[in-house]
């Protein structure tokens, strides 16, 4: 799949930010007043910014409002309605953390619940999708929850939990990265079934239907060299789990410590998120004989 | 949201008005209902009453929209003012090309008319513009035939009377076995398709010999991958096998071809000619009573096993000749392709179907000896054949061996054979034979073209030299029937056989794709001698577009398109006749241009009237014809028959009849075309059926019955066999008679193409191939049909693809005796091991067709044409032949051989050529439909 | 809209695509072209329509495959794609706005494009890459069956098909009904052994594609001579073969 920066940046942002939400609904930190403000404005403009950037790619934006018609089988829908609902629900615990000084779990538990339950549904827009075998599968849904637990956890200065959480993250890239190599194969669609040539003997592309590009090739269709995936799965992995896990055990835990290991992450993250796409390879290129 | 959903228009109006005309993307000539909105065109689809197409539409048809708004159409008449090739205009009035032009050919036509080329591509107006130039009076007149299928033509009318080209089809109703030799797409596009899915879907079989399978032959049941140039040997193996078997018609043979003949076997001036009464009628020995009758007789049963007095029948020297060992399928097979097995089993697949598959239709009919047959037999196994065959330099004999193939199984105008359409059957006497003598002032003595019976008819000036400057019907090309436009521009370059003053060329783009050698082309066109004159000194061109032609040439004609013009599809021409009906058709401006252009027969005929021409204009010296439609009307050639059949004398009258000044308006009422249908009588036996003979000269097709014997021997070619044999006065250059006696064998013979001479060097065969989506170099400039072919790779065998290590991206370097290119490469398993190929005519000069220089036809297209010379390479004996078929002339694209050698990808094909000047403004960024931008 | 109708249509418009005749000539894909650029919906636009990479949208288009058996030589097969109006359609599920919907009374499925934001995410469901976002509109066309065609009462009855069906000069497209096993179409379909793009995506395509038949059979029994012809020489062959008159 075509790796957009707009998909990445709002994925991996959003996440981040409704990661951060949801330790803050959960109280694991406790700002008040303009501590509140910055960290609450932190995490906001994450999961907001994320949000934006969605809207990007999108052809026609004015008629975004529209996309929350269809929460009953839409996860994008579904997903439209739990940020926004996250967002709404979080804005009284900001707005108690900011003006009151103290930390609401009425607002705050839902809040915490809505975030994650946003994130599951980002990450469920993908991992429905049966035409891109590596996404349809539940390490999915775990790694975007565990990306955004573990930025979160960073952010939340949690330097146990978040250096916990890196190991799990980066077991589960290391695990999801494996697995999904031999996802395009196990889902059993090749050009043989996608003709339904096979029953004559093995299909090759002779001659595409266009020769020069077309949407589906630039949206869909998108070849990562070998070489290049093998170093980027190593950089996500140091980045996202191991540099910042070590960076918060070793380090004194400061702000300057906070910063130098979300840098870790989120490169790491952009990495993760990059390969992600880039790597997912849709049922389509067999019909232009990506494979 | 519970399921819901939005109400729909189901019924919303398609357009305020269908206009029926005929389409122009290729000649196939299909009816379209041309579907306006708002005043402007909207929609294009098949009309289904066209006897063509019946309401179905290719994709160039299709996407005629594109065409009509391509950015690239030419906007107002041209004059030249940079150099030759810079593409620097100035545009001008009609009024100033006009006279310019006038200026021009009027001193000419006075003193020597010969000095004036006309020269036009593929030309559907052909009746017309010949009648131009042979009122003009200049001998040098043809069309694109000698450059594009004259084999196939020749091949068949000299063998059958009629042709695949056009002019006949396989009889798609009651066929069981359809062999397609050499065929991407052809010319009768729609029909071939229309058939192939309508015989396949039948049940039918159809078989593919090409080298490559693609398209017509990825369809096809069975795939025989030839080797190219081998098919004459093929064919003739097969001839030999069911000779063998004793396969064959013999009462067709007997009844309706010479195989009965009688061969004169005294030696001298008539050894080898066949046998004639008194009344000069062939003579065959009466099977009835044992004595020579003139072949037509009423009863008469020829004797194919007859000799008499030493002279034996067509039947045995030709039993004679294939049975030999040379055509077993042992023999051929390596050279072929093919194996034994393969063409043995073949031979039987034809002989089943032709013998114990037979039909016959309880149809009475009567024959031209008067005998009645109360069923029409038919042998249901078709044929059809074009380029693959003809467009090689043993393409006429290979066309012949094809068409002899058919007659021997009985398989032409029979039902589920092969069948013409009216105006043929027309054998090669009926036609007319050229004429080339000059007379200043004067019109030319006859038509230019034709079919030569011997040497008599040559186009030779006193001196023995070639009258044309094309040099058609010399002794290079004696049965050169199309002339040879392919040789035009490199003869008048070197002044050989004379210098021209002015080359006036219609709708052919001579300076890229539809020229072998396109370098040197366009050196010679931008040639200058001594002084600092152009060795070419003046270039008219039409063209309707802003083709790579166009920056040669000194005045531009810009051409209406399609859709802006009057435009007559006549019987006189190519008609769009099918075997049940005759018929033509008309194009008639359906939407009026938007630019300064003009129909070019219409400035034809204004610029004929300027000169005073014969025909074109009155006693009072004013101009007859108002314009192209006025001549379309009231044109007649000979009295009562005009370039359209309907609707003639009162609107009722068909074939002859009054110019009716309603005529153009009753086409278009009928859907822009008419139809009249053979009658049930005479739907097949055409060349010896009474009914069809008789209403073949009804409707004017003929002025007689012209019934006819097949020429499986052809004894126009005896006698030029017989002049290289030193018989005669008209006698061929002794370099040439070797050449002549073995190329003009009167029984279809195989030889090796020219081209197989370099085979040591260059082991690969390199071929092009028509893609069905594109029209050689006018598609491009269609927004959408560039989309599908924008590029070009070539195309390797696995054999090839591996020996030499090649991989997915790279580019290989291929070298002919003439040149190399540097072109980007893919695989394609379906391919005959010794052969490579690429699709025709999509490699673009840079500026030309308003596309971006850096348009990927420009970059990573190419043309094979930069790999064939018009001249095969040196011998050594201090002459340089003709690339072309040695009979007819007709240019050999299909000899190409090369070799090839794997090079790293490229960012650019070579050779590259500096972008030339664009006549026309920038083309928008995109076609949006309404605010493009 | 976006969910699936609740009980599937019985009427189940479709095309049937029969592959042993396509030859892959591209006249449905510009006669689809054309009629919706002037139809249903945006115009369907080209980018850089002169220029170095050309781009616009298609609702029907032509690939060709080689397929190697394993006797024989390579067979080429041309193979149009444009959407098969699946009775599974995820295209339609996964749409947040609801502008993708399956029609209830024929099982089309269409794009409503005045609700579409152009998120492409259906055309990301779609296995078959049936679906292309306009790039000049921003919303997400695709083959409409031509809705606007198959109960058009401003068109004769017999053009009351689709556009890319009618053109189709070898006959390769057939349209109708599939839900009804009486139809013609669901006849070819049993007849040839119809089958089904990507079944293991368990979207139940309507449309059918009928395979190539059996190609390149093995060659038939050579002919005999009539005669011996080293032994009876052209004379015992001629006298052999007019025997037969
Ligand atoms: N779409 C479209 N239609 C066209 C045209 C076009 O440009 N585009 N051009 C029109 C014109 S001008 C012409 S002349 C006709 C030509 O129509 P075709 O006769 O179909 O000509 P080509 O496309 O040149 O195809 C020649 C075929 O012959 C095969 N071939 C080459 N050498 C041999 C050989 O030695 N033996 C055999 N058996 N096969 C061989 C090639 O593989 C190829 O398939 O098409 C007309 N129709
Ligand atoms: N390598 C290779 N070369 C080949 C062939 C091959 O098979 N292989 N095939 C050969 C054959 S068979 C042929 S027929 C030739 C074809 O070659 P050409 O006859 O040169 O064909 P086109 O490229 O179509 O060029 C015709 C010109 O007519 C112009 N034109 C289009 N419409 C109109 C109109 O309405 N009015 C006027 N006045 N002009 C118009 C176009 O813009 C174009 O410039 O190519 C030959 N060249
Ligand atoms: S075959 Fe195609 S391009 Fe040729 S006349 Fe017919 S519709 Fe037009
Ligand atoms: S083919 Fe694709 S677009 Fe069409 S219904 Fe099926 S999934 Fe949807
Ligand atoms: S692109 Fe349009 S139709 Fe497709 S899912 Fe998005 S909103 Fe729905
Ligand atoms: S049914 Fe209509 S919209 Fe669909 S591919 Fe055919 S022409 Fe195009
Ligand atoms: S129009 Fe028919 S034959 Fe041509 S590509 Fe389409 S389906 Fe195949
Ligand atoms: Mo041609």
């Amino acid at each position: 799949m075509h790796p957009a920066p707009s998909v990445i940046v709002f994925t991996v942002l959003s996440g981040l930010g409704l990661g951060f939400l949801a330790y803050l609904g959960l109280g694991f930190l406790r700002p008040s007043g303009v501590y509140a403000f910055l960290i609450y404005g932190l995490a906001y403009g994450f999961a907001v910014a994320g949000l934006l950037a969605s809207t990007l790619h999108l052809g026609n934006p004015q008629r975004a409002l529209r996309a929350f018609t269809q929460w009953r089988t839409s996860w994008l829908s579904r997903e439209a309605w739990t940020s926004v609902a996250t967002l709404l629900v979080m804005a009284p615990a900001a707005l108690l953390a900011i003006f009151a000084g103290f930390p609401s779990a009425t607002f705050g538990f839902p809040g915490a619940l809505l975030a994650l339950a946003t994130v599951f549904c980002t990450s469920m827009i993908y991992a429905q999708l049966k035409t891109v075998p590596r996404w349809n599968h539940w390490t999915t849904p775990a790694l975007f929850l565990l990306f955004a637990l573990t930025g979160g956890a960073i952010l939340s200065a949690q330097a146990g939990l978040a250096a916990a959480l890196c190991v799990l993250l980066g077991l589960l890239l290391i695990f999801s990265y494996r697995l999904g190599d031999g996802r395009f194969a196990e889902r059993g669609s090749t050009m043989e079934t996608a003709t339904g040539l096979g029953r004559i003997g093995k299909v090759r592309l002779y001659e595409p239907p266009h020769t020069g590009t077309n949407y589906l090739m630039r949206e869909m269709i998108h070849l990562v060299a070998r070489k290049h995936s093998a170093r980027l799965r190593v950089i996500s992995v140091l980045f996202a789990a191991v540099l910042p896990a070590v960076t918060l055990l070793i380090l004194p835990l400061s702000v300057a410590t906070v910063a130098l290991a979300l840098a870790f992450h989120l490169i790491g993250a952009f990495a993760a998120r990059w390969l992600f796409f880039a790597e997912a390879e849709h049922v389509v290129g067999l019909y232009y004989g990506a494979r | 949201m519970p399921y819901r959903q939005p109400a729909l228009d189901l019924s919303p109006p398609v357009s305020d008005e269908v206009r029926k005309t005929t389409c122009y993307m290729c000649a196939c000539r299909c009816g379209i209902n041309v579907h306006m909105k708002d005043g402007k065109l909207a929609y294009i689809e098949g009309n289904r009453d066209h006897p063509v197409n019946r309401g179905v539409l290719c994709a160039k048809g299709s996407s005629g929209i594109m065409q009509v708004t391509a950015p690239s159409r030419l906007r107002a008449p041209l004059k030249r003012v940079g150099p030759r090739g810079s593409g620097e205009f100035e545009e001008i009035s009609w009024e100033e090309a006009l006279q310019t032009a006038t200026s021009w050919l009027k001193p000419l036509r006075e003193t020597a008319p010969e000095k004036l080329a006309f020269f036009t591509g593929r030309d559907q107006s052909q009746s017309f513009t010949s009648w131009w130039a042979q009122s003009y009076g200049t001998p040098n007149y043809a069309a694109h035939g000698g450059f594009c299928s004259v084999n196939m033509a020749a091949g068949g009318i000299y063998t059958i009377g009629g042709a695949f080209w056009e002019f006949g089809q396989p009889d798609w109703d009651h066929t069981k076995l359809f062999l397609l030799f050499g065929v991407a797409e052809d010319h009768d596009s729609n029909p071939i398709k229309m058939g192939i899915g309508k015989i396949k879907t039948r049940g039918a079989k159809v078989i593919g010999i090409n080298p490559i399978r693609s398209g017509y032959n990825a369809v096809a049941d069975d795939w025989y991958g030839v080797t190219p140039g081998s098919d004459g040997l093929l064919i003739l193996s097969l001839i030999h096998e069911l000779l063998k078997a004793g396969k064959v018609d013999l009462d067709y043979l007997a009844q309706f071809t010479n195989a009965g003949c009688l061969v004169n076997a005294t030696e001298g001036s008539e050894k080898g000619l066949l046998l004639r009464d008194s009344a000069g009628e062939l003579l065959v020995i009466d099977r009835v009573t044992g004595e020579p009758a003139a072949y037509d007789k009423a009863g008469v049963r020829p004797d194919l096993g007859a000799s008499w007095n030493g002279h034996r029948t067509v039947f045995q020297h030709m039993a004679e000749k294939y049975l030999s060992p040379y055509y077993a399928p042992e023999a051929v097979a390596e050279r072929t392709g093919i194996t034994a097995a393969r063409i043995k089993g073949l031979a039987a697949e034809i002989a089943r179907v032709a013998f114990e598959e037979a039909i016959e239709l309880r149809q009475p009919w009567t024959d031209f000896r008067g005998e009645r047959h109360e069923v029409m037999v038919g042998r249901p196994v078709s044929m059809h054949s074009m380029r693959g065959i003809s467009a090689h330099s043993n393409g006429f004999q290979t066309a012949r061996a094809l068409h002899l193939l058919q007659v021997l199984i009985g398989s032409v105008e029979t039902p589920g054979g092969f069948r013409f359409k009216p105006p043929y059957p027309k054998p090669a006497t009926a036609h007319p034979v050229p004429h080339c003598k000059v007379t200043p002032g004067a019109p030319l003595d006859g038509p230019h073209l034709g079919y030569p019976q011997g040497p008599e008819h040559l186009a030779l000036k006193e001196d023995g030299t070639p009258a044309r400057i094309d040099k058609a019907f010399s002794w290079e090309a004696p049965l050169s029937a199309h002339g040879l436009m392919h040789m035009v521009i490199s003869n008048a370059h070197a002044g050989v056989p004379y210098r021209i003053d002015t080359l006036l060329l219609y709708m052919a783009n001579m300076a890229w794709n539809s020229t072998m050698n396109t370098r040197q082309v366009i050196e010679m066109l931008t040639d200058k001698g001594e002084g600092g004159e152009y060795v070419i000194p003046r270039i008219i061109y039409s063209d309707a577009y802003s083709s790579e032609m166009v920056a040669y040439a000194d005045l531009i004609l810009p051409d209406t398109t399609y859709l802006e013009r009057h435009d007559c599809i006549s019987l006189l021409d190519r008609p769009i006749c099918e075997a049940d009906a005759a018929a033509d058709a008309i194009r008639w401006p359906v939407i009026e241009p938007d630019r300064n252009v003009r129909g070019f027969q219409s400035v034809m005929l204004d610029l004929g009237a300027r000169l005073g021409l014969p025909g074109m204009v009155g006693e009072d010296g004013a101009a007859k014809y108002k314009d192209y439609a006025d001549y379309i009307v009231r044109h007649e050639r000979r009295p009562g028959v005009g370039p359209l059949a309907g609707f003639r004398g009162n609107g009722e009258d068909v074939g002859r009849g009054a110019p009716n000044p309603e005529q153009l308006q009753r086409y278009i009422d009928n859907g822009g075309f008419f139809a009249t249908h053979v009658p049930e009588e005479g739907l097949y036996y055409k060349p010896w059926n009474r009914a069809y003979q008789d209403w073949a000269v009804t409707i004017g097709l003929y002025d007689k019955p012209l019934p006819y014997l097949f020429s499986v021997y052809s004894e126009p070619m005896r006698r030029f066999q017989l002049a290289a044999e030193g018989h005669g006065d008209r006698q061929p250059p002794d370099h040439l008679r070797d050449q002549i006696k073995s190329a003009m064998d009167p029984l279809p013979a195989w030889y090796p193409p020219f081209g197989d001479a370099g085979a040591g060097e260059y082991p690969i065969h390199a071929l092009t191939q028509r893609p069905m989506a594109m029209y050689h170099s006018w598609g491009t400039q269609n927004a959408w049909l560039r989309q599908i072919h924008g590029r070009n790779p070539l195309y390797l065998p696995e054999a090839i693809w591996r020996e030499h290590g090649f991989a997915e991206g790279d580019w290989a370097k291929v070298t002919s005796p003439h040149g190399s290119i540097t072109v980007p490469v893919a695989l394609m398993a379906g391919l005959n091991s010794k052969t490579i190929w690429t699709w025709n005519a999509i490699g673009k000069r840079k500026g030309a067709w308003a596309l971006e220089p850096d348009a990927p036809e420009a970059t990573k297209g190419f043309l094979l044409n930069h790999l064939i010379h018009e001249l095969l390479p040196p011998k050594g004996d201090g002459l340089r032949w003709a690339n072309s078929d040695p009979v007819t002339g007709q240019a050999a694209w299909f000899d190409l051989r090369v070799k090839i050698e794997r090079v790293p990808p490229q960012e650019q094909t070579s050779p590259d050529f500096p972008v030339i000047k664009s006549p026309v403004p920038k083309a928008p960024k995109n076609r949006l439909w309404g605010g493009e931008k | 809209m976006t969910q699936l109708p609740a009980t599937p249509s019985k009427k189940k418009l479709g095309l049937v695509i029969d592959l042993d005749i396509c030859v892959g000539c591209h006249a449905c894909v510009t006669s689809c072209k054309g009629w919706n650029t002037e139809n249903y919906g945006a115009p369907l636009s080209d980018m850089d329509a002169y220029g170095a990479d050309p781009s616009g949208t298609f609702l029907n288009r032509i690939h060709s495959f080689e397929v190697q058996p394993a006797e024989g030589p390579s067979q080429t097969i041309h193979f149009p794609k444009s959407c098969l109006h699946c009775e599974d359609a995820p295209c339609v599920t996964v749409c947040p706005t609801g502008a993708s919907y399956k029609r209830a009374e024929d099982g089309i499925v269409l794009v409503n494009e005045d609700a579409c934001i152009g998120c492409g995410l259906c055309a990301w469901a779609c296995p078959y890459g049936a679906r292309e976002l306009d790039q000049a509109a921003g919303v997400m066309k695709k083959c409409t069956l031509c809705v606007d065609r198959i109960y058009n009462q401003n068109l004769p009855e017999e053009d009351r098909l689709p556009a890319c069906v009618r053109t189709c000069p070898a006959g390769a497209r057939h349209f109708g009904d599939l839900g009804d096993p009486d139809s013609d179409v669901s006849r070819l379909v049993a007849e040839r052994e119809g089958m089904d793009l990507m079944p293991e995506l368990g979207t139940k395509p309507v449309n059918k594609y009928l395979p190539p038949k059996p190609k390149d059979r093995p060659a038939a029994e050579p002919l005999s001579p009539i005669a011996d012809l080293q032994a009876t020489g052209l004379a015992g062959w001629l006298d052999r073969l007019l025997e037969k008159l």
